[in-house]
């Protein structure tokens, strides 16, 4: 089959299955948050985007409201909004692929499509990746919710911890150097004070607060966190790494690739 | 009923972030502030939420077994696991701590 020689079509497969299976984790832990399952699969439809679920869930989990859990899911999601200024510019979907590539524009589809140079690449790197994602991420999300409603006291299976353990999964690729981490720090920190004093769920946006004040009074780069929770080109990176970083292939899109990436 | 308005409306706000960026003239977004706060934005709401599930219980802050996972998926994540493990080991570490009978 012709497809499966395209390199980007194989690396698309591959972050669909990466990414798709831990759909599960976001299934069991959506259903022990206090959603029920439609809710859950609702997220995982509609919203589609791993981080702003995550921090939906999460709020909802830490007993803050629905405006706060909503808050934090739509201030996660404004870089899909600098992913989609990308793609247009690189795919320049036409009609309603325009709509329907918006709907699977998120951290891996845009780094599967920005790490190919040939143009065709980058179109089926990005729809390879979004509709794969798309499909078995909801597919997993259904079982896993299935399985988490079957499991009784989510505590005793320890899905608390499994929670603090996603979060920290989904924030540890985008601590590459001193900045990110500096921010990182600042900002948990800036958490743990306001718990006491505001109502649960506010703390994550004046955290998110705090981040962006950071980004608009200092200087850095522009791509900084803006990388995906499983890194498609994990082991080329790992392999320039190891060779010099030679940034050429990767002239689209200021996208720098990492070396030595995250999953 | 209240928390499915809710969350509709973050699933629309969601997809009107993406949409946003195929619809405005790439001039007006390619504000190179605009992407460095998605970024810094993305890395302290990640940080915030990881430390409000690891220690926050309502507005009390509590040391228990998820301090535990919080250790766990950090040594997991240094070890290069894959996602679904580091999630597992947060399980396992909460679950274990518990069974020992730190809450």
């Amino acid at each position: 089959m012709k497809l499966l020689q395209s390199p980007a079509v194989r690396v698309g497969l591959s972050i669909s299955i990466a990414t798709g299976l831990y759909g599960i984790s976001f299934g069991a832990l959506g259903v022990t948050s206090g959603l029920d399952f439609w809710q859950t699969m609702a997220l995982s439809l509609l919203l589609f985007s791993g981080g702003s679920q995550f921090a939906f869930i999460g709020v909802v989990a830490g007993g803050g409201s629905g405006v706060a859990a909503m808050g934090a899911a739509t201030l996660l999601g404004m870089r899909n909004g600098i992913y989609g200024m990308q793609l247009n510019a690189l795919l320049q979907p036409r009609g309603w692929r325009k709509y329907a590539a918006a709907h699977v524009t998120i951290d891996e589809s845009t780094a599967t499509s920005t790490g190919q140079t040939d143009p065709a690449e980058q179109r089926r790197g990005f729809w390879t990746a979004g509709i794969g994602i798309f499909v078995l991420w909801n597919v997993f999300t259904a079982v896993g919710a299935l399985a988490g409603s079957a499991l009784g006291d989510p505590k005793q299976w320890g899905l608390d911890g499994a929670a603090v353990a996603a979060f920290l999964g989904l924030l540890w690729p985008r601590l590459k150097g001193r900045e990110p981490v500096a921010i990182a720090v600042v900002c948990a920190l800036a958490t743990v004070l306001a718990v006491p004093f505001v109502p649960a769920g506010v703390p994550i946006l004046i955290a998110a607060f705090v981040a962006a004040a950071i980004g608009w009074f200092s200087h850095g780069r522009s791509d900084e966190g803006l990388e995906p929770d499983v890194d498609p080109y994990a082991e080329h990176h790992q392999h320039e790494s190891t060779h010099g970083d030679t940034h050429g292939e990767h002239r689209h899109s200021g996208r720098r690739p990492r070396s030595g990436g995250g999953q | 009923m209240n928390l499915w308005m809710w969350l509709l409306l973050a699933c629309l706000l969601g997809y009107a972030w993406k949409l946003l960026g195929y619809l405005v003239p790439a001039s007006l977004l390619r504000n190179p502030r605009m992407s460095r706060i998605a970024g810094t934005m993305t890395i302290g709401l990640l940080a915030s939420l990881t430390i409000v599930n690891a220690v926050a219980s309502g507005q009390a802050l509590a040391f228990d077994a998820r301090m535990g996972a919080l250790a766990a998926a950090g040594i997991a994540l240094w070890l290069r696991a894959p996602f679904l493990v580091v999630v597992l080991a947060g399980a396992g570490a909460a679950a274990g701590l518990r069974l020992l009978g730190w809450s």
